[in-house]
Formats: structure tokens, C-alpha cells, sequence
């Protein structure tokens, strides 16, 4: 550990908006990113259910 | 050896590969935490001040790490298009599109670090710097090839058409980098010299190869989240997909 | 074999002929855009004459772009590129003799007009005779490469403006140094390297984007 404070480690030596802006973005992209596929993932599995039972139900239709 | 061969078909087909994807994913997410978290607490907590940059050079922890990703995944990218041109297999074309928004975004954040980088070090937010330019124009890459597969309705032919640029791209890659750097050494105008201290402490090495590792790990697994998306929407039609739909269990 | 590729670049170059008022649009496109810089920047000669070679390339490379679209647009609209596609000759043959009257319709043109409008950037003589020299080189490599862009981007919607996102970040080495050569003429420094590289990128890229671009073709043709 090379800090003596929580506050210094904030501070990174007069760095911070530089070092947290890198990390930050980061963070918030790897964060969002996969927050957005797995929405994506879902939302494909939903129309594709959607589709699937509209399918079958105007084949039933047209066999009867 | 035809034993393997067979095998590596069996796991090429989307069948077979969308539920292995699936179990697959929380490995590599465990594993990016797992890196994530070690070269986090190398990188802040145990890597000692930069005698020239003082705690500015923590940024190299997250800027390396994208920049080789970003490379590397359009080299993966490439391979998947070579392969699928060649084997004709229907998952290497649902590979590049599951890749590419990741890479896509690693070369962002190599730019976006990489200013946060240079504004206290060189005193510019932006320098046309060989290694800068080259990354920019893989981000355009990237962006080409996005707009490209996305434009394109037929699956199979948004494939191909995005392996042909892949392929393009990364024969012309080479070329741009050596281009960029010798207009690069014409125009030395506000000369910054940009190599960076290469006697790096041990410490620091592993705390980016950590990093390194855990970026790694974090696209395969949003490439899996991604291509197992493309393969339901691709597969819809299928018995085996019609299965994973209509069941309960199907995340 | 060269039979093809002239037969190909006769009727290109006929069928272009037939059509002038697209050629000299492209031209006054290019004529435009390097008269307004000066407009934007102010007519200080010094200056001018600093940007004058990254001026005029990228305006090349712009208007190039525009007439790229139609390169094969048209054969696919009327049938043409399927029988070409199903005759027995490699299609890469046909896609080469399409590049080069490409070259002579838009890329000649640009090279031919280029010192006229150096001179409103008061370019000396051997810059002027450098950047005709450059252009007359460097454009068959954007005709090349820009193939393969029109053949990816044949019948997708948004086309001319895909076209030039895939295609200008590859148009990047012709650019530095076609530019490079002119700036470096004007800074009075040799240009060797320059057009050396230069016609090694045009070789390049006219003898392997034809089969590039026929591969693309019959992708777009399944």
C-alpha cells in the first residue's frame, strides 16, 4: 500500500480528474456495454416468442 | 485426427454452440472480475509513483490494455472472416458482428485515455502522433464495418460483404500504420517526443498485464452475450432454436 | 485476356460519353470545393500555398467518391453485371477494365484540371508539374480501392454515403503521399521517395482491388 490517506489516493498526486476520467470511462463503459447486450439478448428472445406463437397460431388457422 | 475434426464442426454449428456459449459466459465474467480486481490493486495500491509522471502514468493501466484489444480484435475479426471464407462455417460471420461493437469501443478508449494521457503530459489533449492517427483510423475502421453489416439485410451476405472489408482492412492496416508514421517524421513540427520511459518496473508490468488479461476476458464474454443473440435471431426457424424459445429455462 | 478488359473499358467509356453531364459535374464539384477553401481561410499567398497539395487531394478524394456509386449501379440495374458474372471469363478481368475507364472518365480529368487551380494557390511551376504528376498516379489507386467499396455497397440502402465511410480511411496512404510529394516539392526537398511509393500503391491496388471487388460482386449477385 503506498497511501497514507483516502484522500491522497483521491487526489493522485494533482492527477485525479485525469487518472479517475480514464478509469471512470472505463468503468462506465464496461458496465453499460454489457447492460445493453443482455437488454438486447432479452428483447430478441421476446420477439422472437412473440413470433413464433403468431406463426403457429395463423398455421392452426389455416388448417382448420 | 478425424476424430478432431469432426469435433471442431460439432462446435462450429450454432446448435451446439449456443448453450456451450452459454455456460461458458459467467467463466470469463468470474475471470474478468478475478483479473479486473488484481491489476486494479496492483495498478492504484502496491505500483509505486513514476519518478517522471508522478501518479499521471496510472492512466497506462487502462489505456495499454484497450489499445491492445482494440488491435487484437480486429485481428481476431479478420481470422474469423479468412476462416469462414475458407471452411464456409456459418458461426465465424456471427463472430466478427458479435466482436465488433467491443472493438469498436476499445479503440474509444484508447483515444479517450489516451488524451487524458497526453493533456498533462504533453500538454495537448491531441497530437498527430503516428500511434494516435493509426488508432483513429481503426476506430473508422470499425465504424465502416458496423455501418456495413448493418445496412445489409441478408445475414448471410452482410457476412460476407463485412469478411471481403475485414480482409481488405487488415491488408491495408500495415500500410496505413507505415504511411502514418512516415508523414509522422515529415511533419515533426512541435516535436513531442512520445516514447515512454521503457524500463518499467516489474510491478507495474504485471499490474498491466492483469489488466490486460481481464479486458481480454471481458470481450469474449460480451462476444458470447452478443453471438448467442445473433444465433437465436439467425436460427429462429430451426427445431432446436423453436425449443430453446418456447421452453421456460431459456435465459 | 486483354481482349476483356479492353472490350469492358470501350463500352464504359462509350456509355460515359453518352453521359457527359455526369463527368463534368464530378469536375466542377472538384473546382468548387477547391475555390471555397481559399473563401473560408483568406487569400494570404503564404498560407495558401502551405495547404494548397491537402486541398486539392482531398478534394480529389471527395470527388472522386461521387462518381464511384455508379460504377456498377447501372450494369446491375439493366442485367448487364449478371451476364458479365455468368460468361466464362474471371470477373476480376471485367472489374479491372471498369476501373480503368473509371480511371480515364474521373481520375484523368482531376489530374488535367489540378495545376489550372493550383495557380489560385500560387503554386510555383515544378509544384504545379509535381501535383499533376502525383495525381495522374496516385488516382488509379483511388479508382482500385474505391471498387471494392461500390461492389460491397451494390443495391444496400445508404449507399453513397457507406461508400465513403468504408472507403476514405483506405484512401489515407494515396492522400499522404500524393500530398506529401507536392509539400515536400514545395519545401524544396526531393520527392523520389514520395512517387516511388505512390506508383507502388497504384500497382498495388489496381492489380489485386479488381478481384477484391469481383468477389464482392458476386456476393452482391447471390
Amino acid at each position: 500500500m503506498i497511501w497514507n490517506s483516502f484522500g491522497e489516493f483521491l487526489a493522485m498526486g494533482g492527477y485525479a480528474g485525469y487518472v479517475w476520467g480514464s478509469f471512470g470511462a472505463t468503468a462506465l463503459i464496461m458496465i453499460v456495454e454489457p447492460i445493453l447486450a443482455r437488454r438486447r439478448q432479452k428483447q430478441t428472445i421476446a420477439r422472437l416468442r412473440r413470433q413464433m406463437r403468431a406463426d403457429t397460431r395463423s398455421s392452426l388457422e389455416s388448417n382448420e | 485426427m478425424n476424430e478432431r475434426l469432426i469435433n471442431i464442426f460439432r462446435f462450429a454449428s450454432p446448435a451446439t454452440f449456443y448453450p456451450l456459449a452459454g455456460r461458458m459466459i459467467p467463466w470469463f465474467v468470474a475471470l474478468t472480475v478475478l483479473f479486473g480486481a488484481a491489476g486494479l490493486w496492483l495498478g492504484l495500491f502496491v505500483a509505486p509513483t513514476d519518478f517522471q509522471q508522478g501518479e499521471g502514468y496510472r492512466i497506462i493501466f487502462v489505456h495499454v490494455p484497450a489499445s491492445w484489444m482494440s488491435m487484437f480484435i480486429y485481428l481476431v475479426m479478420a481470422f474469423w472472416a479468412a476462416v469462414g471464407f475458407t471452411l464456409n462455417t456459418r458461426l465465424s460471420g456471427m463472430m466478427t458482428q458479435a466482436l465488433a461493437p467491443t472493438g469498436a469501443l476499445m479503440a474509444f478508449l484508447s483515444l479517450w485515455t489516451g488524451a487524458l494521457w497526453g493533456k498533462p503530459m504533453w500538454g495537448a489533449w491531441w497530437v498527430w502522433d503516428a500511434r494516435l492517427t493509426s488508432e483513429l483510423i481503426l476506430l473508422f475502421l470499425y465504424i465502416g464495418f458496423i455501418a456495413l453489416t448493418s445496412a445489409i439485410d441478408d445475414p448471410r451476405r452482410a457476412d460476407k460483404a463485412g469478411g471481403i472489408l475485414l480482409l481488405v482492412g487488415v491488408v491495408n492496416i500495415p500500410i496505413i500504420y507505415f504511411s502514418v508514421k512516415w508523414w509522422n517524421t515529415l511533419h515533426q513540427g512541435s516535436s513531442v517526443s512520445l516514447t515512454r520511459s521503457p524500463s518499467m518496473a516489474a510491478i507495474m508490468l504485471w499490474g498491466m498485464l492483469l489488466m490486460a488479461l481481464c479486458f481480454w476476458m471481458y470481450s469474449i464474454a460480451l462476444a458470447l452475450v452478443r453471438v448467442r443473440g445473433i444465433i437465436l435471431e439467425r436460427e429462429r426457424h430451426t427445431d432446436w432454436a423453436k425449443a430453446i424459445l418456447s421452453g421456460e429455462t431459456a435465459r | 485476356m486483354l481482349n476483356i478488359v479492353m472490350a469492358v473499358m470501350r463500352r464504359d467509356l462509350k456509355l460515359a460519353m453518352r453521359r457527359q453531364a455526369d463527368m463534368t459535374a464530378v469536375l466542377f464539384f472538384f473546382v468548387i470545393v477547391v475555390s471555397l477553401f481559399p473563401l473560408g481561410i483568406g487569400p494570404e499567398a503564404n498560407l495558401l500555398r502551405k495547404l494548397a497539395p491537402g486541398v486539392l487531394w482531398v478534394a480529389a478524394l471527395l470527388a472522386t467518391m461521387l462518381s464511384l456509386p455508379r460504377l456498377f449501379a447501372d450494369d446491375l440495374k439493366d442485367g448487364t453485371l449478371e451476364q458479365l458474372a455468368l460468361a466464362p471469363h474471371p470477373l476480376g478481368l471485367v472489374v479491372l477494365g471498369k476501373v480503368l475507364a473509371h480511371w480515364l472518365v474521373s481520375g484523368l480529368p482531376l489530374a488535367l484540371l489540378a495545376p489550372i487551380l493550383g495557380i489560385q494557390y500560387d503554386l510555383s511551376t515544378d509544384a504545379l508539374i509535381v501535383l499533376t504528376a502525383t495525381l495522374l498516379l496516385g488516382t488509379p489507386a483511388l479508382s482500385g480501392i474505391g471498387a471494392i467499396g461500390a461492389a460491397l455497397t451494390l443495391g444496400v440502402r445508404g449507399g453513397g454515403v457507406l461508400l465513403s465511410l468504408l472507403v476514405l480511411p483506405l484512401y489515407i496512404p494515396v492522400l499522404i503521399f500524393g500530398a506529401g510529394a507536392v509539400d515536400a516539392t514545395v519545401a524544396g526537398l526531393g520527392a523520389e521517395g514520395h512517387f516511388s511509393l505512390l506508383a507502388a500503391l497504384a500497382f498495388a491496388s489496381v492489380g489485386f482491388a479488381p478481384w477484391a471487388a469481383a468477389a464482392a460482386l458476386k456476393i452482391a449477385l447471390e
